[in-house]
């Protein structure tokens, strides 16, 4: 994890994205950018909002490696969903379920609700401490869920942020 | 093929307008509302390739952080407006 | 011949992708009640959004189009389960209950 809680290296990060999204390199545009990113992390700073959550999460190899496999899981989903839409002979059994969070990191547990929601299927409905209320849209995803795959993937890459 | 594209993506807004007018619940029409906004964004880039034009990607990633920040907004407006200090 | 299979591949994402955007529209009117049609949303955020995006990005190739079209994804890939959990925990709280078949305690 990179940090961005001081102020030199918010700006060389809004600079680079500033530089990335640009793709028009004179000096006017440049001292333009330059003035703009100078102005934003001013005003972030004034209005306190440099702290500990501002930090970039690097993409390693590990991480990498969890993206694929949770794409992978969103396309099946997918499908899954799709054809309970388009035919009406597949029913829907919505229902809520409790599942417990076991991630020792509030970012691990962010990942765990933010992947939990992506997967089309289930959604987060809300968090208390490490307790999560889910909504599953059929009992197959329900217990998919409760299988705990996904948490214990999210716990072992949690260790690699 | 840009167009066959384009005109998928229409027909889906207009079903996301007939549930944004019918409702029932308020969340209903926000939720309509957000997935009306992720359509446009994907609208606006298809274009942009239609035309040959690519600058109106810029337009699109404006809208994305728009739309998702105008959601969570009515959200709020609508939970300060019902006073409940918890959901914050 | 690499440049023609690259095309036809971005043609088949983004109109599949285009085709999983409908489904998941056709799904937000047909589902009976709030928190199922949140699931037909979460389709159109993830997979319709992703295959249009891919496809487009095969049409950009190794450009700055290419960065931006990967910027789009990664703020929809984030902003999108977020604006869905606000949804959902703000009509829970407003008390909207759920349609159930089976409940369980669980």
């Amino acid at each position: 994890m990179i940090n961005l809680k001081h102020p030199f290296n918010l700006w060389l990060f809004l600079f680079a994205v500033w530089l990335m999204l640009s793709g028009h390199y004179t000096p006017l545009l440049l001292t333009l950018g330059l003035l703009s990113t100078l102005l934003v992390v001013f005003i972030a700073a004034r209005a306190e909002l440099i702290d500990q959550e501002m930090q970039v999460v690097l993409i390693k190899p590990g991480v990498l490696l969890y993206w694929f496999w949770l794409a992978g899981e969103i396309v099946k989903a997918n499908i899954d969903v799709c054809r309970r839409i388009l035919d009406p002979r597949l029913p829907i059994s919505p229902r809520m379920i409790r599942v417990r969070a076991t991630q020792q990191t509030e970012l691990g547990r962010v990942t765990y609700a933010n992947s939990i929601t992506l997967v089309p299927g289930t959604v987060t409905v809300s968090v208390e401490g490490d307790m999560f209320t889910v909504h599953a849209l059929t009992r197959e995803t329900a217990e998919d869920l409760k299988g705990g795959e996904l948490d214990r993937r999210v716990q072992d890459v949690e260790q690699r942020f | 093929m840009y167009s066959i594209a384009t005109i998928l993506i229409l027909v889906a807004i207009a079903v996301g307008l007939v549930r944004a007018f019918r409702g029932p619940t308020l969340f209903d029409r926000v939720m309509a509302g957000n997935m009306i906004g992720t359509l446009t964004v994907l609208l606006v880039a298809v274009l942009g390739f239609m035309n040959g034009r690519p600058e109106f990607l810029d337009i699109a990633l404006v809208y994305v952080l728009i739309s998702f920040v105008s959601t969570i907004a009515v959200l709020r407006v609508y939970v300060s407006r019902h006073g409940d200090p918890d959901s914050d | 011949m690499l440049d023609m299979l690259l095309d036809i591949l971005s043609w088949i994402l983004l109109l599949g992708g285009a085709l999983f955007l409908l489904t998941g529209a056709i799904g937000v009117l047909r589902f009976p009640d709030f928190y199922s049609r949140l699931h037909a949303v979460s389709v159109c955020d993830t997979l319709g959004a992703g295959m249009v995006l891919l496809g487009l990005m095969l049409q950009g190739g190794l450009t700055l189009v290419t960065v931006k079209l990967m910027l789009i994804f990664y703020f929809m890939v984030f902003s999108g389960p977020t604006a869905v959990h606000a949804l959902a925990e703000a009509a829970q709280v407003s008390g909207l209950d759920p349609v159930e078949d089976d409940p369980e305690d669980g």
